[in-house]
This record gives C-alpha cells, sequence and structure tokens, in this order.
C-alpha cells in the first residue's frame, strides 16, 4: 500500500480518536478531501521541479506513534538552549512529554495545541485563527491540517512579552522502525506585544523519520516575532516545514532559518503582508555535504502600500548535497513604495554538488523598489594564499572564510547564547576549532 | 523640448501601429487545415527531394502526439491549427536576375517600409534576401557573396542546391521534436534563409532579410539555418514589419545557427509584428525556437529588439559545447497595450572556461505584461564557467507587470554565477540628481529612458541600430531625446 493509500485509511482510524462534532474537524475533512484529490506533490510541478519525494512514499511510516517514551533530561540536555532560562514545549514521537516541558499560562498562553483545540476557552481564538493563513490548496499544508491535533499553542495578548523565549522541541526516539510527524502549530502575537520561539527538530536514532509540520503565526499590529529554526537532525531524518505567516500593519516579523542536517529537508516559508508599514525578514544559513538535500522555497506577498521584506540566504553545498533556492516576491498593484530585496549567495566545494536558484520577481505595481541578487562562486584563492602565506592551515583558512561568508545572517540573531550555539554547531560542520571565542 | 515621463506613456499608449498597411498581391494558397496531404503538398511546390519530404512527415508525426505548452506567463486565444493555411507565395514568379523584373507594388511595399532594395544594394552594402510572405523575392549582392565561398539563399533553394549541408545540420541544433512550435515548424515550414560561411571567411557585410506576413489567414513559418564554418565570422540581421489584420496571425519560426571551432555568429532581430490596437485586439502570436551550437573557441552573440507581437515567446539560446566557447544575450523588450511577452534566454555550459553574458531590459507600459525567463545551466564537466547575468525592469504606469524568472543550475564547484534583476520606475532621486546639475525634468527623463536601453542598443550593428530606432518608434531614442 502506497504512503497516500495509508493515510487516507488512517484518517478513519484518526477519526475515532478525535471529537469529531467539534467545528475544528470540518476543516480536518475539508484538508483531507483536498489531500485526496492532490496527492504528493511530484517533480512535474513547478514548485517540486527540484526535490523529489519519490523515495519518501516508499517507506512504510507509522502514523499513530505508540504511548509516550520518557526520555531522561541530561541524556538530550544537549539539545535544548540549557545556557538560558525558557519556557519548553517539548514532545517526544509527537506526543507532549509535560516531564521535560515548561509550560505557562501565566499572563500569556504557552502550551498545547491539543488543549487549544479542544477546550471551550480556547475557541474564541482558534474559531478566528486556525487554518486562516495556512494554504487550502497545497497538499501536504492539507495532510497536514486533515491530522493535526498536537503541536505547540502560544497566545501573546496585548502589550505582553513572555519573560523568556520560548522553546519547540521534537525528539524522535526510534521506537517505530519508521515514523511520520505532522506536528500543528499556532502562534498568534496580539497588538505590540513581542515573542520569541527557537523550533528545532532532532531524531535520536538513525530511524527514518519524516516530519510534515504546519506553523500558523499571526503578528497584529507593531508585534514583534522573532523565530528561529535549527535544523540539525540526523541523516535519515527528512523534514518539511510549511511556515504561514499574517502580518498586520508595522509588525515585524524575521524568521532565521540554520539548515545543517537532514536527509532531505524543504522549508516552505510563506509571508502575507496584510497591512502597511510591515517590515518582514527572512535570513539563513545552509551548510551540507553528503547526499544532503536541502530546499528553500520562500513568498512574499506583498498586499498593501509602504511595506519591507528583505531576505538573505546563503549555501554551502559539499560532497554530493543538492541545494535549491527558489524565492518568489509578488507585488500587488495597490502596493505601491514596496522595497524587496533578495540575495542569494552560494559556494559550491565539491564536483558532485548541485545548486539550483530560482530568484523570481512578479511586479504589478510601479513605484517600488525591488531587486534580488544571486552568485554562484568559490572562495577566493587568493585570500587563502594570504591567510597560508601567514601561518593559518589551508583548512581553518577555508573555515573562516565560510564562516566570514555566513556571518551577515548570525549578525542579526537577537539571542547571544543561540547565536554561540550556532556558531559552534557551523565550526563543527567545517570541522574546526575555529580558534577565537565565538 | 518639454517631454514628461506623463507624455511619453501618453504616447506610448495611444501610438497606432504605422506599419499596418496590406498590399495586394494575388497569392498562391493551400487550403486551410493540416494534415498529411499537405504536408507533401508544401514540399511538392518547394520542389523538394524525397529525404525532406519524409523529414517533415516525422516532424508532422511528432507533432501529433505533442501538446501545446502552457508554462510561459502569458494568457490566449490558443489558435485553431485547422483554421490556418500553411502556405502562401506571391504569384509573380521567384528567380528574378534585376529588380526590373519584381513586382512594382512588391517594390512599393518595401518602400513604404522604408527598405528600397535598390537604395540599400547601392548604399548600406547589405545583400538583402527578401522574405515576403514564404518565398525568397529578391536576392541581392548573390554574386560579390558567391566570389567568397559564401552561400546565401533561400532554404528551399539550399535544400536543392546544397543537399548535403542542409542535410547535415537541419534540425541538429533545434531536434524535429524539441518543442510543440518547433515541431510544427519543422512540418510545414514554408521557406527562410540558408547561409554558409566557408572555413577561414569573414563576411564583408551584414546579411539581411527582412519578413514580412502579408497574406490573410497565413501563418509564417521560416527556417533559418547559419553555419558558420571554422574560423569564419558573419553578422545577421533579421528585422520584421507586419501589416494591421484584425484575426491573430501566428508566427511559428525556427532559427538554427552552428559555430564551428573559432568562428562567430553574431544575430540581431528587431521584431515589430503587429501588436494588435489599443484595446488589444488582432496581433501577431509570436512562437520562436531560436538555438545556437557553439563548437571550440566559438561565439554566439543574439542582440534583439522585441517591440511587437500581441504574444511573445522566445527564448534565444546558446549550447555552449565547445571549450572556451562564448554565448552573449542582449535584449529590449518593450510591451504596450495589451501586449505579452514571455521572452530570455538559455546558456547551456558544456564546455570547459566557457563564458555567457545576459543583459536584458524590459520596459512595459499600459496593461501589458513583461516576463524575463532565463536559464542558466553548468553541467558538471564545465570547468571554470562564468555567467553574469542582468535583468532590468521599468514600469510605467500601475497597470503593467513585469516579471523575472531565472532559473540557475550549478553543478559544477568552479562554476561563477552572478545574477541580479531590478525592477523600478525612473528614480526620483535619478531626477533631482540631473535637475541639480541643471538638467530639467524632461530631458532627464530623456537621459534616464535613453541610459536604461542603451547598453542593447549599442550591440546592434550600426545599420541596424538606425532601423531599430526607426521601427521602435516609441524610440527611446528619437522621441525621448
Amino acid at each position: 500500500m502506497d504512503l497516500k493509500d495509508k493515510l487516507i485509511s488512517s484518517f478513519m482510524a484518526f477519526e475515532s480518536n478525535v471529537d469529531i462534532e467539534n467545528s475544528v474537524h470540518d476543516v480536518r475533512t475539508e484538508a483531507m478531501k483536498n489531500f485526496e484529490l492532490k496527492g504528493f506533490p511530484t517533480k512535474k510541478e513547478e514548485a517540486w521541479k527540484y526535490t523529489s519525494l519519490k523515495g519518501l512514499q516508499k517507506i512504510d511510516f507509522s502514523i499513530f506513534p505508540k504511548e509516550e517514551n520518557a526520555l531522561e533530561y541530561k541524556d538530550v540536555k544537549k539539545y535544548f538552549l540549557h545556557e538560558i532560562d525558557s519556557y519548553k514545549i517539548v514532545f517526544i514521537d509527537g506526543i507532549y512529554s509535560s516531564y521535560l516541558s515548561e509550560t505557562t499560562h501565566d499572563g500569556v498562553d504557552i502550551c498545547l495545541m491539543s488543549s487549544a483545540l479542544t477546550k471551550p476557552m480556547y475557541k474564541p481564538v482558534i474559531d478566528v485563527y486556525f487554518n486562516k493563513v495556512a494554504s487550502k490548496d497545497e497538499s501536504l499544508t492539507s495532510l497536514n491540517t486533515a491530522f493535526s491535533r498536537e503541536g505547540a499553542y502560544i497566545y501573546i495578548p496585548k502589550n505582553k512579552m513572555p519573560k523568556k523565549p520560548v522553546e519547540i522541541i521534537h525528539f524522535a526516539t526510534g521506537n517505530e522502525a519508521s515514523l511520520l510527524l505532522q506536528p500543528r502549530n499556532l502562534i498568534v502575537v496580539e497588538e505590540n506585544a513581542e515573542l520569541q520561539v527557537i523550533e528545532r527538530h532532532q531524531s535520536l536514532t538513525s530511524n527514518e523519520v519524516l516530519t510534515n509540520s504546519v506553523t500558523e503565526i499571526f503578528a497584529a499590529d507593531s508585534a514583534i516575532v522573532d523565530y528561529y529554526k535549527i535544523q540539525n537532525d540526523s541523516e535519515s531524518a527528512s523534514f518539511i516545514d510549511n511556515t504561514y505567516i499574517d502580518q498586520k500593519n508595522k509588525s515585524v516579523v524575521k524568521v532565521h532559518t540554520f539548515s545543517f542536517g537532514g536527509k532531505l529537508t524543504r522549508n516552505n516559508l510563506n509571508f502575507y503582508q496584510n497591512g502597511e508599514y510591515i517590515d518582514s525578514t527572512m535570513k539563513g544559513v545552509t551548510i551540507i555535504g553528503n547526499k544532503q538535500h536541502v530546499d528553500h522555497h520562500t513568498l512574499v506577498h506583498h498586499i498593501e502600500p509602504n511595506c519591507e521584506s528583505h531576505q538573505d540566504y546563503k549555501g554551502i553545498y559539499g560532497e554530493n548535497s543538492t541545494g535549491v533556492f527558489n524565492g518568489k516576491i509578488i507585488v500587488d498593484k495597490i502596493a505601491q513604495k514596496t522595497n524587496a530585496f533578495q540575495q542569494n549567495n552560494n559556494v559550491l566545494v565539491s564536483d558532485k554538488a548541485t545548486i539550483n536558484s530560482k530568484p523570481q520577481l512578479e511586479i504589478f505595481a510601479d513605484d517600488v523598489k525591488c531587486s534580488h541578487g544571486c552568485t554562484i562562486g568559490q572562495l577566493d584563492e587568493d585570500a587563502l594564499f594570504y591567510m597560508q602565506s601567514r601561518g593559518i592551515p589551508k583548512k581553518e583558512a577555508r573555515a573562516l572564510l565560510m564562516y566570514a561568508f555566513a556571518n551577515n545572517v548570525l549578525a542579526s540573531v537577537r539571542i547571544p547564547e543561540l547565536k554561540t550555539r550556532i556558531n559552534k554547531i557551523i565550526a563543527k560542520k567545517l570541522g574546526v576549532n575555529l580558534g577565537f571565542d565565538l | 523640448m518639454a517631454y514628461t515621463e506623463e507624455e511619453l506613456k501618453k504616447e506610448l499608449e495611444t501610438k497606432e501601429y504605422e506599419y499596418g498597411f496590406y498590399t495586394d498581391i494575388e497569392s498562391d494558397t493551400l487550403p486551410v487545415g493540416l494534415n498529411e496531404d499537405i504536408v507533401i503538398a508544401i514540399s511538392k511546390k518547394k520542389e523538394e527531394p524525397e529525404w525532406m519530404t519524409l523529414w517533415r512527415l516525422e516532424a508532422f508525426k511528432y507533432w501529433k502526439e505533442m501538446e501545446e505548452p502552457e508554462w510561459a506567463n502569458v494568457n490566449y486565444k490558443k489558435p485553431d491549427f485547422q483554421a490556418i493555411s500553411y502556405y502562401s507565395a506571391p504569384n509573380s514568379k521567384p528567380k528574378y536576375e534585376s529588380l526590373d523584373e519584381v513586382d512594382p507594388e512588391l517594390l512599393e511595399t518595401f518602400k513604404k517600409l522604408g527598405i528600397s532594395v535598390d537604395e540599400q544594394k547601392k548604399l548600406a552594402g547589405v545583400a538583402v534576401d527578401i522574405v515576403m510572405d514564404s518565398v525568397s523575392v529578391a536576392t541581392t549582392f548573390k554574386k560579390t557573396l558567391a566570389e567568397k565561398g559564401i552561400i546565401f539563399c533561400s532554404i528551399s533553394e539550399a535544400i536543392k542546391e546544397h543537399p548535403e549541408l542542409v542535410k547535415k545540420y537541419i534540425g541538429s541544433v533545434v531536434p524535429k521534436r524539441d518543442n510543440f512550435y518547433a515541431a510544427l515548424n519543422s512540418a510545414v515550414f514554408s521557406d527562410g534563409s540558408f547561409c554558409y560561411i566557408p572555413k577561414g571567411v569573414k563576411c564583408p557585410m551584414e546579411l539581411s532579410t527582412y519578413f514580412r506576413i502579408n497574406q490573410a489567414g497565413t501563418g509564417q513559418f521560416e527556417r533559418t539555418l547559419v553555419i558558420a564554418d571554422e574560423g569564419s565570422y558573419v553578422s545577421y540581421l533579421e528585422g520584421c514589419t507586419a501589416p494591421s489584420r484584425d484575426e491573430n496571425q501566428l508566427h511559428a519560426a525556427v532559427v538554427e545557427l552552428i559555430a564551428l571551432d573559432d568562428a562567430e555568429i553574431k544575430y540581431s532581430t528587431v521584431q515589430n509584428w503587429f501588436p494588435g490596437d489599443k484595446e488589444g485586439k488582432g496581433g501577431v502570436f509570436n512562437f520562436v525556437t531560436k538555438r545556437g551550437i557553439c563548437e571550440k573557441n566559438a561565439k554566439i552573440s543574439w542582440t534583439q529588439v522585441e517591440t511587437g507581437s500581441a504574444v511573445t515567446w522566445k527564448y534565444p539560446s546558446c549550447i555552449l559545447k565547445g571549450d572556451n566557447s562564448i554565448g552573449e544575450f542582449y535584449s529590449i523588450a518593450v510591451t504596450n497595450n495589451y501586449q505579452q511577452a514571455d521572452t530570455g534566454t538559455k546558456m547551456v555550459h558544456l564546455g570547459k572556461n566557457t563564458r555567457s553574458t545576459i543583459i536584458s531590459k524590459g520596459i512595459s507600459a499600459g496593461k501589458s505584461q513583461n516576463s524575463y525567463r532565463g536559464l542558466v545551466q553548468v553541467n558538471s564537466r564545465a570547468e571554470n564557467a562564468r555567467n553574469f547575468s542582468q535583468c532590468d525592469s521599468l514600469l510605467m504606469g500601475n497597470e503593467c507587470g513585469a516579471h523575472t524568472f531565472p532559473y540557475i543550475e550549478a553543478k559544477n564547484k568552479t562554476a561563477q554565477i552572478e545574477h541580479e534583476a531590478t525592477t523600478s520606475k525612473i528614480g526620483e532621486d535619478q531626477i533631482f540628481y540631473c535637475n541639480q546639475r541643471g538638467i530639467d525634468t524632461e530631458k532627464a527623463i530623456a537621459l534616464i529612458v535613453n541610459g536604461f536601453s542603451k547598453e542593447v542598443l549599442n550591440k546592434l550593428p550600426m545599420e541596424f541600430a538606425v532601423e531599430a530606432q526607426k521601427l521602435l518608434e516609441i524610440s527611446l531614442e528619437g522621441s525621448v531625446g
């Protein structure tokens, strides 16, 4: 039985475990219909031209994981940003772990999607926001919507800011031979409120894991959201991320994506600017090797005038890895005075690595400034020679140059401990000790 | 001279097609529709050898299995391929020795276009192979070229007289089953130009063909084949104007360039087919496949000025097969009213040390849509490949659109690729800068529009640059300056 059929028949089993009287379930059934119709995207579709999901569909994934698997904090401590205090929402094989988590209802709600979807007190928020910005057309998003039950739920009321950042961590224990996870997150940041989120997915064994995640973020007027995605998973884990962001007047949303691990990673990052004077920033560093495949698909839809968007993606590709960047900027007819910038720089360090880049502009307004730049190149031989002539070994010199290349993106990370952590991951990935305090 | 952006916009909107006239020449036209008999009939009419007929039939077979492509960013009513007549030739018999034998009405047509054959013969030194509704009616300077061993004739003549060259190269760059329109063209092409430059010969003059669509309801399926043998050089010009017509006309040409070792081909186009009227009615559909292949150290340079056609779908490409070969693409695409253009290039790097440059300028006005679509592909064996691409769009008015769809695929670590694209209207700070230096706003706008397109206009050969400006008439140069 192929994966699509398995998912369709599992949906019935799923229905016996959720409250089908709830209005949320209508959304699920609707989404399931769309997935049944469309199925998994194929390479024939323009958006999936460079990324094939064929291999993944051959794997017999478990869709409903078994009961909770306990993990000792000391065993997984290194995956947390333990240098600072944070709220934590932790899932083990898709199931919430109250033992490892630290949630709150003190002024802000940082808790679980499962309670938000079922408890009446959250209904007003769910009615207004759930599945409102996520695509109803895209098949993988629909698949997630159909099975949406668990994930992180964050609600920050007007003028509030949680005391500490929120970490959302998913562990896969390898209890199942192959596991499909579909977390669903909803984040609502009301007027003038602020939020920082760090999201991470970690497989603890070499068993196959496929995560198809959907996150909806709503930033109301003047809200500020910083979202950091750390993708440093084991090379048997595949990850499809679908993030949809709805921004209102004067809100500022920044998404940083750090892709270092995983077998196949696809990031669909979509910004919809439903207001004026909005600032949207998306930045990413990708450093991969072996047979890894990372695909960044960004969309910024400028709907109203006077907004800005900034994109900066850097990639370093080694061995047999493949990188894809597809950035699309749409400027609507009334979105005058839009400033949209997009940059994608890539370094290929191996003969067998491939990069496919497709920066796209679709512009319907005339008073705009839009630009995109894309480069593919190598490390500067002269700079390498210069460093070698001053006693820096070639390996370190190369690492230094690559670090410098990625540094632009790191500069805007606002949590210093997180920056240090990412620097360490980069140093490890490049196989050197950079020799200066990061 | 007072000239503001508003006025320029207005002029762009109100400009009627100036070259829209219809010449009344009796034509020898085949019945409408397309089937194997028509393909055979076309081949017979052209007195073609059997291998050519078979070649056409094979292409027709492929075409029947293909579907019209839909990926381009254009919307139009699909042509009914069974409602088109696939062959029409001017009635006066071809094969003239001198211009006196040519139908005077035909000569009049050329005069209206401002390309009097005899004048060009004497003054410009341009040999003109005029294609009027598919059959070459005047070929000049043939003798001068023949002395150098250069063959420049219509493709039907070449099929008869140089079958070994045609057989070897036709379909070698654009295969019969390459795409829907290339297959259609391969099956029914009526005429076109053929050019062969022998080893080491530098063609002493610019070769040029003017294409015209003239017969109501006839599609134009031109086939051009240019072969530059080792170490040779040729500059080829192609320009088009078409009469005003209400129904949509289909133009599906195929151009193949072959640059052997150390050869260089420069191919320039001015395209000014009837773009439809202000309401977007009528206009030519221009679905063209142009491609060149470069052997070792060879160079192919495409320059195009696209101002006409209701729908343009055109990607002059270079396959950089040989080591050290060079591909260039310079383009200005102007769209106005309801015109739609989806144009760009493909640079496929296969050989070592290959280089390519892409400069594309799009200007959209009125309710038009202008897209750049390009591919830069570096294959794993193309060491030290280098590409630079730049696509700039200028928007006039808020009802038009500019789009860019660049595809960049690199499979070699030594590749160096740069791509940049900008979209803007005429910058206020640019005007301010000019004002500051005592240049009034009108002149500043003229200056900026000029500068915007100059990079490409400069690449046109001298004689053609003048023609381009004349045909453009939107004249980024003349009307503004």
